[in-house]
């Protein structure tokens, strides 16, 4: 969706740095990304991607050291998330911008019940009574399709199942009518149908409450199936951007194409060998130089190992991918990934 | 038993029951049990791959450790090659080992991290074979080069590798015996998306190198499909549902397993707009307190009255397929016992040299 209102969130030129032992891990490499009003934005990479730490770094959740935000500005608000003071961030956290963490497990306090959880961010953030944060606490498992809520106020996280306790999660992070949730892997613990539940639970969420949402998986076919627009990420950087339909129809890098090429469908037409990428996502001990994909795809030329190519607009408004081939304008479309 | 035109199955289970005992209070006193397998039945052919899925709890993982007797079983037969496996003692167990091996889920913690590449391929030769340390080594870079290990690895750690090249240890140390048959027990899914492939296709390569046999537990349906040529379905310690392949995911018949094939979504925008999942209301029940009737009765879209009070028969709809289902009582009521005749005429035609 091309310009039609003011980002919600803008994130320009941002860059987070682990120092560890063995050097430096550049872990996000110079992205730049927005999210408009309502909008719901797939953020897909493999493990080590840096999809994880982007988003992190955005609320700086990250404990530093060992990490460290070096660059870019992320505006919301009107003010910089990377600039202002613990204090005001503190407000926004968790009140104005929402995060659901991939463990259910691990991100509830065991030893807190689920109704003193729910009720912390309602009366830090919005200042309500035990009381009122009560009734909001029975309203928001309410929401979420949590039957008997009232009763399981008292109940602590190891009595819920897995699924509901991603639904606890998620009435958490809405606690406070957040403009921004942020879901970080939100189904890939949990099974096919609970997925299902939680995924059906989002949609209908989102049409109630209109809040804009970015979603972190690695899971193409989640992302297909709600998000409005998608951006790769790899080793650390944007490397493909645009809406859903762009994205699957006419995938433009060529990491993006093999990944949509190596699930294998479980239904219509099956193949009978798998495609491949060869090799490892490096691991980025320097700031990228030149394309980080170069030697793992099979049309890398001398170029990709001089230069990093930056994200470009594609014909398509909206669709912008970071890849050399595409100033070869007229390279014919190559069909099989697997060289 | 089985039309048997060809071929006698290599793995045979019968009425398999795992149930793990619940000890409380001050005496330990023995207060019940977490039925994780109550009781299965199946077979698999030689060079077949057959698919085990089911959600998480559902008891699939326990299926593969109990048919190896990782676990001593609480009923059932299990015969593997001929030989039972189920109930004989350790020592006779142990000559039978190097026929069936594991491939576990997590490779990081599989494998151990004081051992070098070269020692963990080679513990299975020092168990069980007798090999100067010529032939040790040759066989070990000969295992190296069948999963795709550089043989320069040899001196190196588990920490040093990445995930999927910890999985290729495994995998060579599984098949350091020459197996017949081996139990891949999620062995993909501590893997990244990209890396999947390259390890499928590896388990793939080798089945047709050295014929052997599979029984490939993972939650992931369409890796499944991509590599069973059955599929079996699990659900709370039963079977369900089995039927090959393509029959199981074209028209999967049991309730069950029709709302685990919806709920997968597909890496399409445009399908995904129209899939219209069926959801399932709740939670699965706890094993150690199954419901009466079917297990599947307190989350089924289609229940009916006698499903609470009657646990469903295994149904034979010929070509292997079988359904527990009360649904499909009526129609043709033939034996309880699986059947794997049209099996080997599939295996044929697939993969072509």
């Amino acid at each position: 969706m091309p310009d039609t209102a003011m980002p919600i969130l803008d994130v320009k030129g941002l860059k987070t740095v682990f120092r560890t032992r063995g050097g430096e891990v550049h872990a996000v490499n110079s992205v730049d990304f927005d999210l408009r009003p309502g909008e719901l934005l797939g953020v897909v990479g493999e493990s080590g991607s840096g999809k994880s730490v982007t988003m992190m770094s955005l609320l700086r959740l990250l404990p530093s050291p060992p990490a460290e935000m070096r660059d870019g500005t992320v505006m919301f608000d009107g003010q910089d998330l990377l600039k202002i003071s613990a204090e005001e961030l503190r407000k926004v956290r968790g009140s104005k911008i929402g995060f659901i963490f991939q463990d259910p497990m691990t991100s509830l306090n065991p030893v807190y019940t689920i109704g003193f959880q729910l009720a912390e961010p309602l009366r830090a953030h919005l200042g309500m009574s035990k009381a009122q944060a009560r009734e909001r606490s029975i309203e928001l498992l309410q929401l979420v399709g949590i039957p008997d809520a009232e009763r399981r106020l008292k109940d602590y996280p190891h009595q819920f199942s897995g699924g509901m306790r991603q639904r606890v999660m998620i009435a958490i992070a809405l606690a406070c009518d957040p403009q921004v949730l942020i879901a970080d892997e939100p189904t890939t613990a949990l099974d096919v149908t609970i997925q299902a539940q939680i995924i059906e639970l989002v949609k209908e969420l989102r049409q109630k409450l209109g809040m804009a949402i970015i979603w972190i998986t690695h899971d193409l076919g989640v992302i297909a199936g709600i998000a409005d627009r998608v951006m790769v990420m790899y080793a650390g950087q944007v490397v493909e951007e645009g809406p859903v339909n762009e994205i699957f129809r006419d995938p433009r890098h060529p990491y993006t194409q093999a990944l949509l090429k190596t699930v294998p469908a479980v239904r219509g037409p099956r193949a009978d060998k798998l495609q491949v990428i060869e090799g490892q996502p490096p691991i980025m001990y320097e700031a990228p130089a030149a394309c980080s994909f170069r030697n793992r795809c099979q049309f890398a030329f001398d170029r990709c190992s001089q230069e990093n190519p930056a994200l470009a607009e594609i014909s398509a408004p909206g669709h912008r991918a970071a890849c050399f081939l595409l100033d070869k304008a007229s390279t014919p479309e190559p069909e099989a990934v697997n060289g | 038993m089985a039309e048997a035109e060809s071929a006698d199955p290599l793995v045979k289970v019968r009425d398999l029951k795992m149930y793990f005992p619940i000890h409380a209070g001050l005496f330990r006193t023995h207060v019940g049990d977490i039925k994780a397998v109550d009781g299965i039945s199946f077979d698999i052919m030689p060079g077949e791959t057959l698919g085990l899925v089911g959600e998480s709890g559902c008891g699939k993982s326990t299926v593969g450790r109990s048919i190896l007797r990782l676990y001593d079983v609480t009923a059932g037969t299990v015969e593997i090659n001929g030989s039972e496996i189920a109930h004989v003692d350790r020592d006779s167990l142990r000559s039978k080992r190097p026929m069936m091996q594991m491939i576990f889920q997590d490779p990081q913690a599989s494998l151990n991290p004081r051992m070098t590449v070269a020692s963990i391929i080679g513990e299975p030769l020092d168990e069980h074979m007798k090999l100067s340390p010529d032939e040790r080594l040759a066989r070990i870079y000969e295992l190296m080069d069948w999963v795709g290990l550089n043989r320069t690895f040899a001196k190196r750690y588990p920490h040093e590798f990445s995930g999927g090249q910890r999985q290729r240890i495994g995998i060579a140390r599984a098949l350091a015996l020459n197996p017949k048959f081996i139990v891949c027990d999620e062995p993909i899914a501590a893997l990244d998306v990209s890396i999947q492939a390259q390890v499928v296709n590896l388990l793939e390569e080798l089945q047709d190198r050295l014929n052997l046999t599979y029984l490939f537990i993972s939650h992931d349906l369409s890796m499944v499909r991509h590599i069973a040529d059955r599929v079996a379905v699990m659900y709370l310690g039963r079977i369900v549902e089995v039927a090959d392949r393509e029959t199981l995911f074209a028209e999967p018949l049991h309730p069950y397993t029709q709302a685990l094939l919806s709920a997968v979504p597909e890496p399409d925008p445009e399908s995904e707009r129209n899939r219209k999942p069926i959801v399932l209301q709740g939670d699965v029940p706890s094993p150690a307190n199954p419901p009466k009737g079917c297990n599947f009765s307190t989350r089924c879209p289609k229940v009916m009255d006698i499903c609470r009070q009657i646990e469903p028969d295994v149904q034979d709809f010929g070509g292997g397929r079988q359904v527990a289902c009360h649904l499909y009582s009526e129609s043709m009521k033939t034996t309880a016992e699986p059947t794997a005749g049209e099996i080997n005429k599939q295996k044929s035609t697939r993969r072509q040299p």
